[in-house]
Formats: C-alpha cells, sequence, structure tokens
C-alpha cells in the first residue's frame, strides 16, 4: 500500500501524483516509442490506426464523458476534418491574389481540419443547447446524416461516392504518412491532445463540463455559463475528433462518403462506453477494444459452425451485446475493471469486494429541470 | 437603502399564483427567514432571486442594482451564492472538486492558457485552493476532501453544498431548508454555523426553513407565506403568535 503526504497545493495540482506514475508512464511511453523499431509494417499501422481512433475517442469523450452530451454524430466531424485535409493537401484550393491553387502543407493543412471540425461543433452546438439526453443524440444523429448526404452529393469538391484520392505528404524525400513517420506522427499528436485534455480537466473550464454533466442548476448557480461552456466542449471535442479525421484521411489513402457514416459514429459512442465513460484511460482502452473485436470476431469465425459464422449482421449483433452487457454489468467500462483490479493489488490481503458496491440513489425524485 | 429589495414580486405558471406581489426587504447582516406551509411559493422565491425563472411582474434589488433582468450565471459574481432544497451536488466529483467549481465566478483564465496550463493558471489553481481550505476548516470538512459525493451520507453533503456556496464569497447566501434531512445534532451544528456565517464571515442569510427551533434560534426577521401571499411578517415571536400563521399551519 501506498501512502500519501501531502505537504503541499501543488501535489494535487500535478499530473504525476507520486513516483509511481513516472515508473509506470515512462515504461509505456519506452514501448511505444520503441514499438515501430522491433514491429513488422503490418503492426506499425496497426498501432497507428489505434492512436487514431484513440484520438477521435477523447475526443468524443471530452463531450460524452465529461460534459454529459451524448453525441451520436462524431463521424460527421470525423468526415469534416478527413475531408478537409484531402481536398486542402491534394489538389489545393483556389485562393484570392492568387494564380493556382494553393496546396497546403501538413502543418497548416491538419489545424486547419481541426478548425473546421470545430467550427462544424459549434454550428451543431449552438442550436442544440436547450437539448440534452435521447433528444440531444437526436440532433446529433440528424447532423450526422445531413453531413453524409453532403459529403456524397457536393461532388465538385468530394468527388462523391467516385471517392476522393488523398495525397501523400512529404518531408523533403521522407514520405510522412506511411509507416514509421506516420506512427510517430500520429504518436506525437495523440499525446499532445492527451496532455491538452489532462489540462482541460484540472482547470476551471474543466471543471465547469463536469459541474454542467451533474448538475446544469447549480452549475448555473455557481456562476457557469450554460451556453459559453456546453459549445466550448462541442468546439473542442468536434475539433479532437475532426484532427484524427484528417490523420485517417491519411491512413485511408482514399475517401469516400461510405467511411463516415452512422456505424462509425455508434462505433465512437460503443468505444466511449466500453473504454469507461468520464475517464481519458477509456477512451484508448476503448480504442483497443473497438480495434481488436473485429479482428477477434474473424478469428472466431473460423471455429464457430458455417451456419453461425456466415450469418449477417454477425458483427454488429455482437457489437450491441457487448455494449449492452457491459452497461449493466460495468458501468465504468474497462477502465472501472481496471481500477477494481489495481484496488484489489493494493490493498492485497484486505480487499473486499464492497468497496466499489454501487449505492442506489434515492434522492433524485424531485430535481428542478 | 436597503440591502436586497423585492417590490411587487410574481410569478404566475398559466392560472396557478405561485408567488403573487410580494414585498420584502432584508438589511445587510441580518438573518431573513422564510416560512409558510407546503407550496406557499418559498423556493420558487429563491428561484427567483437566483433567475432560474423571470418574474412575471416586480423588481429586485441588490445592494442597490437592479437584478430582474440579469442572466442567471451572473447572479454568483454578484454575490449571490445559494443551496438547494435536494441537495444539487456534483455527485462523480470529490468534495474538493465541488468546492472548486464554487470558486468558478472567480475565475479569469482563459481556454487557451488553460489547455497549455500556464504558470498564471497554476498560480490561479493555488489561489482558489488556499480560498477553499479556508471554507474546509470553517465547515470541519478535512476528513472528506477526497471523497466522491456519492458516497457521502445526506448530512455531510448537506454541509458540502453549504460550503460550495460559500466558496464563492457571496454577500448574501441563499438557504434552501438547510436542516431538511438532518438529526437533532446536525441541525444544532447548522444553527452555530449560519450564525458564525452571520456574524464572523459577515454575509446576510436568506433561508427557506420548516424547523421553528431553528428559525427562532438564528432569525432577525420572519417572513410568513401562503398560497404565494404574503400572511405575517416580523420577529420570529411575533410570528409565532399570530392567529393568521396558526390558522395557516393548523387549519380552523
Amino acid at each position: 500500500m501506498r501512502f500519501l503526504f501531502k505537504t503541499d497545493y501543488d501535489q494535487d495540482i500535478r499530473i504525476a501524483k507520486h513516483s509511481g506514475y513516472y515508473w509506470s508512464y515512462g515504461l509505456l511511453l519506452l514501448i511505444v516509442f520503441a514499438a515501430p523499431f522491433f514491429l513488422e509494417g503490418y503492426y506499425i499501422g496497426q498501432m497507428t490506426q489505434l492512436y487514431i481512433i484513440a484520438m477521435a475517442g477523447v475526443g468524443l469523450m471530452l463531450l460524452a464523458g465529461y460534459t454529459g452530451l451524448v453525441s451520436l454524430g462524431h463521424a460527421a466531424f470525423f468526415g469534416i476534418g478527413a475531408y478537409t485535409e484531402a481536398v486542402l493537401t491534394s489538389n489545393g484550393v483556389p485562393l484570392p491574389f492568387m494564380d493556382e491553387p494553393v496546396v497546403f502543407p501538413f502543418f497548416l493543412s491538419m489545424p486547419l481540419a481541426a478548425i473546421f471540425a470545430a467550427l462544424a461543433g459549434v454550428a451543431i452546438g449552438v442550436p442544440v443547447l436547450r437539448l440534452t439526453g435521447i433528444y440531444l443524440a437526436i440532433a446529433t444523429f440528424a447532423f450526422a446524416l445531413v453531413i453524409e448526404e453532403i459529403l456524397s452529393r457536393w461532388e465538385s469538391v468530394t468527388n462523391g461516392y467516385t471517392g476522393l484520392l488523398v495525397e501523400s505528404l512529404y518531408v523533403g524525400d521522407l514520405e510522412l504518412t506511411d509507416g514509421a513517420p506516420f506512427y510517430f506522427l500520429c504518436l506525437g499528436l495523440l499525446i499532445v491532445v492527451l496532455l491538452m485534455s489532462i489540462n482541460l480537466l484540472r482547470s476551471p473550464t474543466g471543471r465547469a463540463m463536469m459541474a454542467i454533466r451533474d448538475s446544469e442548476i447549480s452549475a448555473q448557480s455557481m456562476g457557469v455559463n450554460l451556453a459559453r461552456v456546453k459549445t466550448t466542449a462541442f468546439a473542442l471535442s468536434a475539433g479532437v475528433t475532426g484532427l484524427a479525421g484528417a490523420l485517417f484521411a491519411h491512413k485511408l489513402g482514399f475517401l469516400s462518403p461510405e467511411s463516415f457514416t452512422v456505424f462509425q459514429s455508434l462505433e465512437l459512442l460503443v468505444l466511449v462506453v466500453v473504454g469507461g465513460i468520464g475517464s481519458l484511460h477509456g477512451a484508448i482502452f476503448g480504442a483497443i477494444f473497438v480495434l481488436a473485436l473485429p479482428q477477434g470476431l474473424a478469428i472466431l469465425k473460423d471455429y464457430l459452425p458455417t451456419s453461425i459464422a456466415e450469418t449477417p449482421g454477425m458483427e454488429p449483433f455482437i457489437f450491441g451485446l457487448i455494449l449492452v452487457l457491459v452497461i449493466i454489468f460495468e458501468p465504468y467500462g474497462i477502465y472501472g475493471r481496471w481500477l477494481k483490479i489495481k484496488h484489489y493489488f493494493q490493498m492485497f490481503p484486505v480487499y473486499k469486494k464492497a468497496t466499489f458496491k454501487r449505492q442506489k440513489a434515492y434522492m433524485k425524485s424531485e430535481r428542478l429541470k | 437603502m436597503s440591502f436586497f429589495k423585492a417590490e411587487n414580486l410574481a410569478i404566475y405558471f398559466g392560472g396557478v399564483k405561485a408567488v403573487d406581489g410580494v414585498n420584502f426587504e432584508i438589511n445587510q447582516g441580518e438573518c431573513f427567514t422564510i416560512i409558510g406551509p407546503n407550496g406557499a411559493g418559498k423556493t420558487t422565491i429563491f428561484n427567483l432571486i437566483s433567475r432560474i425563472y423571470d418574474s412575471t411582474e416586480g423588481t429586485m434589488t441588490f445592494d442597490g442594482q437592479d437584478i430582474t433582468k440579469v442572466p442567471p450565471h451572473a447572479i454568483a459574481s454578484l454575490g449571490i451564492a445559494r443551496t438547494f432544497q435536494n441537495i444539487e451536488l456534483f455527485e462523480h466529483a470529490s468534495v474538493l472538486q465541488n468546492l472548486l467549481v464554487g470558486r468558478h465566478c472567480h475565475s479569469k483564465t482563459r481556454l487557451l492558457s488553460e489547455l497549455a496550463f500556464l504558470p498564471s493558471v497554476r498560480k490561479a489553481e493555488v489561489a482558489h485552493r488556499e480560498k477553499v481550505e479556508e471554507i474546509i476548516d470553517f465547515l470541519d470538512l478535512q476528513h472528506y476532501r477526497e471523497s466522491l459525493i456519492m458516497n457521502l451520507p445526506y448530512g455531510v453533503r448537506k454541509v458540502v453544498e453549504l460550503g460550495r456556496a460559500l466558496c464563492t464569497e457571496p454577500r448574501l447566501i441563499l438557504l434552501d431548508e438547510p436542516s431538511s434531512g438532518l438529526n437533532v445534532e446536525e441541525t444544532q451544528d447548522m444553527s452555530f454555523w449560519i450564525d458564525d456565517i452571520k456574524k464572523d464571515l459577515g454575509i446576510t442569510v436568506l433561508m427557506v426553513e420548516h424547523d421553528m427551533g431553528l428559525v427562532s434560534e438564528v432569525s432577525d426577521q420572519v417572513l410568513v407565506l401562503n398560497y404565494g401571499r404574503m400572511l405575517a411578517f416580523g420577529s420570529p415571536q411575533d410570528v409565532q403568535n399570530d392567529p393568521e400563521v396558526i390558522k395557516a399551519y393548523l387549519g380552523e
């Protein structure tokens, strides 16, 4: 067991709460930075994809997990980021006072993709300010359908269902969007996004987001401007997801509207819930889950009788089943389970099952809404 | 010039006159209590003052400023804080985080500097924390600092909510039934704290309360409401002996 003696307020503000953090996260960083030197190309690609999905997951986590606004339309922001990146870096954009279309370098196009997605986030965030719960989910769902339709119909820009080729990016002779360099780009950006999220969550705006999640009415009475904080949450969430989308565009190499459907939105929501709602760890665990499950199922199919393995809709069914089971038996997802296992070893001989027993609350009956 | 003044305050929900032409004045540094039977409009008055509801008629002035049309999130920075009848704490956060949210109206850091967690943000956070620790000392909450609200007993939650309101450094604090759900001992503690809030911190208290023992112990003036209208007004003793009040509570 570890006892923390606190002598300074800064100890509660610091990211690394005790020396154990340096060891465990240091080891993790060492592993992920060394990985491309030992892994084969296929696995490097998988890890890269993991980082991209995790980043999108962090985006949705900020909104759904921390602000309590469930979005069923995050594929739209993902798609906006991806298409913005593809258009800016491939054929270029005709700008005033320029003779030829301007092709943006990646260090400009990626922030622009994030900003475009963030603006889209504000555009949807403002009209739905007063919606919560299922109604918000329906509104964002509709928004995602609209964006999907725009991506397929605005053919002069997106090429519709013919698809859009995404050019590879080069820095000098080095191809940035493939293999190890792309791995490090995605990893670096994921780390930056995570650090910024941690910073946000330990400062007033982040606390205001969590306050809104738990009780809008008292957040408001404490001086939280609901409209502003919710819009900020939407913008940040959409921006992070858009940045992930920009990276995803290079990962795919070829964009079509089919890559950004409602199923993608659902997958992100499953990621957040199964990973562990309300924790950044959860976004990472969830991304591992979402990426590993289809592969696991593919392997499993070899061992199942053909009549079951070939049933259409097998994968969505398993997805849904796991989602329901997680909500019933482990509401805090994989991260919740991880905490329990960690706690078990920390407390070793005296661990009690009741520590994490859920209590029923009876106080909610007369809440002001 | 009175500290807080409500003139002809009224709110109608369709045909229901929840508050109907109520006038009262609160002097600085006193404890003003509103009592009345269920559904008399006590909490509605609180919701009007904290601007959750828009009043149908009437004006409210606080410290010389008209607050009838102020947006609800600006009320805290004017110096009015409140607690809720059915505890509205942030359940999935620790006591410390809840109290820090109480400091929100004093935070001036900008989003971009927060994302980078610049030294200025860190400095502001430590300053907030120092203020929060003062409140923790004041209410004896040291023991619960790190606990999640969802794991705390009701009595402690009530105190945390009081603490969160105090963290906004209010000049007027609205307490909605501070003793509801508390046992005798906890109610006694609460009455000491209300007295301390009034005398030591110099905060004006406006409260809604049913426990007449607590009311007569701490209040300077009492306003009785019934069906949204004013029934009686005066010192706790006067009000308790008023025949109209007895009639409203006990019937004829």
